[in-house]
């Protein structure tokens, strides 16, 4: 089972949000990085690029495969980490931590922003669903 | 990790060269001063580049070529020659692909002068028994496909798609319709080039799922169908093996909803003179030359994807096309104002129309259809042969190819891959793997008709080996291939820092010293090509 | 049949391990009124002798450009093909494998691959080839979606500019690919020199996403390409440059001249003209592009005991992953091409390619001289450097020209009023390492006979 932590939201199409001040951080699951193996390109959005919930802000590479990333909040970005061009091993030792994506400002009020959004218990449910269905 | 196969030393006969040449490019041969042909003088009383050309227009650094003598140079290509499985190798069931036997003497013929040498912008009357096989393939393929007409234009068989989308989306725009008919649905079982080519035409592709049966859900495909959709692109064969009998009434569905039904032609071996496409509801199609009617697969083309419309559609066909004139002759004809233009320069890939057409005439009718049959009956042999050892992705019979899941040995440790890779240990090369996408772990084997029935007999007995071996002792299949040039490559390391070309190695002083023992740093130590 | 191995006894024991009773049985699943259990109408079956003399007879109905005195080119040219070429190309390991999904199995092909991207990319003084596109008519197309960023991207510049210096074909498939995409394509006509109009061009490449030139053109002209890709740039294009893959030995390379990408058509390198196909598409680009060339891509790495070998690489690009977003949806390519022109420039090497290179531009400046000498005929365009195609201007329409050419056993030059009604008097002559000094005396000689009416 992979690592879930709580206190943060997560989305069903595996991203995590982390309000940080007026801010969101957001990044992928330990489940998604796991699911993808081997990452080999990450494709992220410039700053002041503006981002809606379930829409795509990049994208992810493994050798074969190709994954969307979709933001769970609406708002802008205001930071990118950029380390990860270089260093995709980050992702795949820190998901919820060096990992991180970008850094969104949203343009609602925080707690109007992440409304919706999965808690840690409810993500859990659903990845051990998929886990099931994947057999 | 060390295996007891010396690096090199596999795949030949222990013969090859030592490993630190065994993979050396050409540009590593390479000395200045040599060259492996000779040039005619001149003969004219001109001066040279420098004289002829001003300052402006010639190139500053020449282009690194390498420079080698004949028989280096036909010692390397030799060697890498070796390093290559083919169809005359080895069995290659690799499925979608109709790895078929490519005839010799369709090589032979494509090489007489009068068919390579000659030029598609000679006069008409210089090359007509050219346009006479253009001709000829066209009415032959007309005749298999049960459409009117062809175009020998398209490159390859996604290629063809393309044509034929276009061709699709023409005739909406005649009909005042294409603003609102701009998807296209796919079965989610498709191959990649069908969505591809949709997006290409600037249209949307929207996935049709697969039922329980492995067939088109038609549930789904009747309620994505409404005034929106142009066309509905299967393939039939599927991808899945399997033939969709509900053809004809989907195709009348689709027709009453003012669509289009495009037939991708990649699986035409199973239907190969005993069953026309057009008798089926299908509109166009492509017929891929390079898999279907044997031309070679070279590596990786060229292929061949002609395409076979309704005569409805044919005023939308590429240019040119070639029409028979009243004196008899044969012409070009470029003033055709539907025609949605030309798709390639020249008029197709004549080389593998001089070989496709040999082919189809090195068979009667009743021959053809032997030809499906005997492809039909090779897949369902090695189905029922491998049933007991590997799930079959959907019961029943299949038709040129069957498609297995690896689900219970990849439970056990050994997944698809594992299994491809030790068939490269057991002599034959792996079928087409982790494809269909919607089969976990998916097998997609053909045999083709031209396999002996030993052959099935010992490709079958080594699947069932592997299935074993998965059981007992899948490390060991992970650990396959052992006997080939090389062992498993590092796909992660190729993406994450692509070297795509070779450079010359820097200087000693200019290079970074290397980690000891560093085998795989010494061994590349190209400069990346990018990031 | 032919091909099919089984014995009638090989045919029994399968069918009952089936557990079906005969062939007809196994498309039990097929509509019995679609279903020809003994195959549709067909002509006879020919043997092997039979079918060789047949296509034997075919083939001599046409007349080969190796039978006698030839000058045309125009997008398709005879160099001589080594020995070389055809015995390696012919090998069955190369000819009868497929696509190299399975690396282990296929290094020689993806060897060969990796050596010819080195090459193209040398050739056109660029940072990375792919593995081959269909023809130089293709190859456009895909390097023109690529410097926009796919076919249907949503740039702020929605315009493509073509320069009418590109061979004619190539810009009509062009125009068949944009056909149903939001981007107009428009061209920029040669001044009359034959060279594109810089002023023109500054204008015209203001609003385009990109601008693309051929130079040598089709008409033959060699473009000042430095000037052509700084006045683009400088307007905020990308710059695509059609090249010559033999006369770029000799040439400003696409890359010195600044552009972001180059095709070519790679027919002249080793691959017969065989009536316009297969050919084989050349494209090069910068690295910054590199995640957005269309096709296969071959990369360097190690294996599991650190040897190196090859695979496919940056797959994620291709439409068997990224399906309807894929960059392009060509799958298979030419890859038979590939090798052989991989063969010939290794036979040919830096100094061979650069001495055929100057053969080609040598006869083709001494036939172009004395043609301008006689009576009636002209340069069309005296004043611009040329390689190894000249266009000329005839006393008398130029389908005239090579009629009377025709009967005195020569193949003439392009008529180019074939493409440009105003040109009907314009011949396209083509001179190579093939057209010897005394087929050239022959042509002259022959034109000599021509007058004026």
């Amino acid at each position: 089972m992979s690592e879930v932590p709580a206190g943060l939201h997560y989305t069903a199409s595996h991203e995590w949000a982390r309000p940080e001040g007026e801010q969101v951080v957001v990044g992928i699951t330990a489940f998604a990085v796991e699911s993808l193996q081997d990452l080999v390109f990450i494709e992220l959005p410039k700053l002041g690029d503006e981002v809606r919930r379930g829409e795509r802000f990049g994208e992810i590479e493994s050798v074969k495969a190709v994954s969307d990333l979709y933001s769970p909040v609406d708002g802008s970005v205001v930071a990118v980490n950029e380390a990860l061009a270089n260093d995709l091993d980050r992702l795949s030792r820190d998901p919820y931590g060096e990992g991180w994506l970008i850094r969104i400002a949203p343009r609602t009020s925080l707690p109007e922003a992440l409304a919706g959004l999965l808690d840690a218990a409810a993500y859990r449910r659903l990845i051990e669903q998929e886990e099931h269905g994947g057999g | 990790m060390s295996a007891g196969v010396r690096p090199g030393q596999a795949g030949g006969a222990g013969q090859g060269p030592p490993p630190e040449l065994a993979s050396r490019t050409i540009f590593e041969e390479s000395r200045p001063g040599r060259m492996a042909v000779s040039l005619p003088e001149p003969g004219v009383p001109s001066p040279g580049a420098e004289a002829l050309l001003p300052a402006w227009a010639r190139r500053a650094v020449p282009p690194a070529l390498p420079e080698v003598g004949e028989l280096q140079l036909v010692r390397h290509y030799t060697r890498l020659s070796q390093k290559n499985l083919g169809i005359d190798t080895t069995f290659y069931p690799l499925g979608s692909c109709t790895m078929k036997y490519n005839p010799r003497l369709n090589e032979q013929i494509a090489a007489l002068p009068g068919l390579a040498d000659i030029h598609p912008y000679q006069d008409p009357d210089q090359v007509q028994g050219a346009l006479e096989l253009f001709y000829e393939l066209e009415q032959l393929l007309a005749q298999l496909t049960g459409l009117e007409a062809v175009s020998l234009q398209p490159a390859a068989g996604a290629h063809g798609e393309l044509t034929g989308l276009m061709c699709i989306r023409a005739w909406h725009v005649s009909r005042g319709e294409a603003a609102r008919r701009t998807r296209v649905l796919i079965p989610d079982s498709a191959h990649g080039t069908n969505p591809a080519s949709v997006t290409l035409c600037g249209m949307e592709a929207v996935p049709v799922r697969t039922a329980d049966n492995g067939r088109v859900h038609l549930a789904d495909l009747e309620r994505k169908l409404d005034e929106r959709v142009a066309a509905f692109m299967i393939t039939n064969p599927s991808t899945l093996g399997l033939f969709e009998s509900e053809l004809p009434a989907m195709a009348e569905r689709l027709h009453a909803a003012g669509a289009l039904v495009y037939l991708d032609g990649a699986n035409l071996n199973a239907m190969l003179g005993v069953i026309r496409p057009g008798d089926l509801g299908v509109d166009v199609m492509h017929v891929n030359l390079h898999k279907t009617l044997s031309t070679p697969h070279g590596g990786g083309g060229p292929g061949s994807g002609p395409i076979a419309v309704r005569s409805f559609l044919e005023p939308f066909l590429p240019v040119p096309r070639i029409v028979r004139g009243e004196d008899g002759r044969l012409r070009l004809e470029t003033d055709r104002p539907q025609s949605i233009g030309r798709v390639k320069a020249f008029l197709g890939h004549a080389g593998m129309v001089w070989r496709a057409y040999a082919y189809l005439r090195a068979h009667s009718g009743r021959d053809l259809a032997g030809v499906a049959k005997h492809a039909v009956l090779n897949a369902n042999y090695i189905r029922v042969r491998l049933r007991d050892h590997y799930e079959v992705a959907y019961p029943g019979m299949c038709m040129h190819e069957v498609v297995l899941s690896a689900r219970r040995q990849k439970r056990l440790g050994a997944s698809a891959l594992d299994i491809a890779k030790g068939l490269l240990d057991r002599g034959f090369h792996p079928p087409t793997i982790y494809f269909p996408l919607i089969v976990p772990e998916a097998l997609m084997i053909e045999p083709t008709e031209t396999e002996t029935r030993e052959t099935l007999d010992r490709f079958c007995d080594a699947m069932i080996e592997l299935a074993e071996l998965a059981a007992r002792d899948p490390e060991q299949l992970r650990q396959a291939p052992r006997t080939l040039p090389v062992r498993r490559l590092d796909e992660v390391r190729a993406a994450r820092q692509p070297v795509l070309r070779w450079r010359a190695e820097p200087a000693p002083a200019d290079r970074p010293p290397l980690a000891e023992g560093d085998a795989c740093a010494a061994a590349s130590a190209g400069v990346p090509a990018t990031r | 049949m032919r091909y099919v191995p089984h014995t009638e006894d090989d045919v029994r024991a399968m069918l009952q391990r089936i557990g079906v009773a005969d062939l007809d049985a196994l498309f039990a699943e097929v509509p019995r009124e679609v279903y020809h259990p003994d195959g549709l109408p067909w002509p006879p079956r020919l043997s092997e002798a039979e079918l060789r003399r047949h296509l034997e007879e075919i083939a001599a109905r046409n007349v080969p450009l190796s039978s006698r005195p030839s000058f045309l080119g125009a997008g398709a040219y005879h160099h001589y093909i080594p020995a070389v070429v055809d015995a390696l190309a012919a090998r069955g390991e190369f000819l009868t494998a497929y696509t190299p999904y399975q690396p282990e199995a296929s290094q020689g092909t993806l060897q060969v691959i990796f050596e010819f991207q080195t090459m193209v990319a040398e050739l056109a003084g660029l940072e990375v080839a792919n593995a081959s596109l269909y023809d130089g008519a293709t190859a456009l197309v895909e390097a023109l979606f690529m410097l926009q960023g796919g076919p249907g991207a949503a740039g702020e510049r929605r315009r493509v500019v073509l320069s009418t210096g590109i061979h004619p074909e190539y810009r009509q498939v062009v125009r068949t690919y944009y056909a149903h995409l939001p981007y107009e394509v428009v061209e920029l006509p040669l001044d009359a020199r034959g060279r594109t109009d810089l002023e023109a061009l500054a204008a015209a490449a203001r609003e385009a996403a990109v601008f693309a030139f051929q130079s040598p053109s089709f008409y033959g002209t060699i473009e000042d390409a430095r000037a052509v890709c700084e006045t683009a740039r400088a307007a905020g294009a990308e710059v695509v440059q059609v090249f010559d893959p033999i006369g770029v030995a000799v040439l400003t390379s696409p890359g010195e001249a600044g552009a972001a990408a180059a095709v070519a058509e790679g027919q002249p390198l080793g691959i017969p003209v065989q009536f316009g196909g297969p050919h084989l598409g050349l494209l090069a680009t910068r690295e910054r592009y590199v995640r957005r060339m269309p096709g296969r891509l071959v990369g360097r790495t190690v294996d599991l005991e650190g040897r190196p070998g090859y695979v496919l690489t940056l797959q994620t690009r291709e439409q068997h992953i990224r399906r309807e977003r894929a960059t392009s949806n060509i799958c298979t390519n030419v890859g038979l091409m590939a090798l052989r022109a991989t063969i010939y420039l290794a036979a040919l090497g830096r100094r061979g390619l650069e001495t055929l290179a100057t053969i080609c531009l040598q006869r083709a400046h001494h036939a172009a001289c004395r043609i301008a000498e006689l009576p009636g005929f002209a340069l069309r365009y005296p004043e611009t450097p040329f390689f190894r195609e000249v266009a000329v201007r005839c006393p008398v329409p130029a389908a005239e020209v090579n009629r009377h050419l025709e009967a005195r056993g020569i193949i003439g030059g392009l008529d180019l009023g074939r493409f440009d009604p105003a040109e009907e008097r314009t011949m396209l002559l083509c001179f190579t390492e093939m057209t010897t000094p005394a087929d050239i005396e022959r042509l002259l000689g022959a034109l000599a006979e021509v007058r004026a009416s």
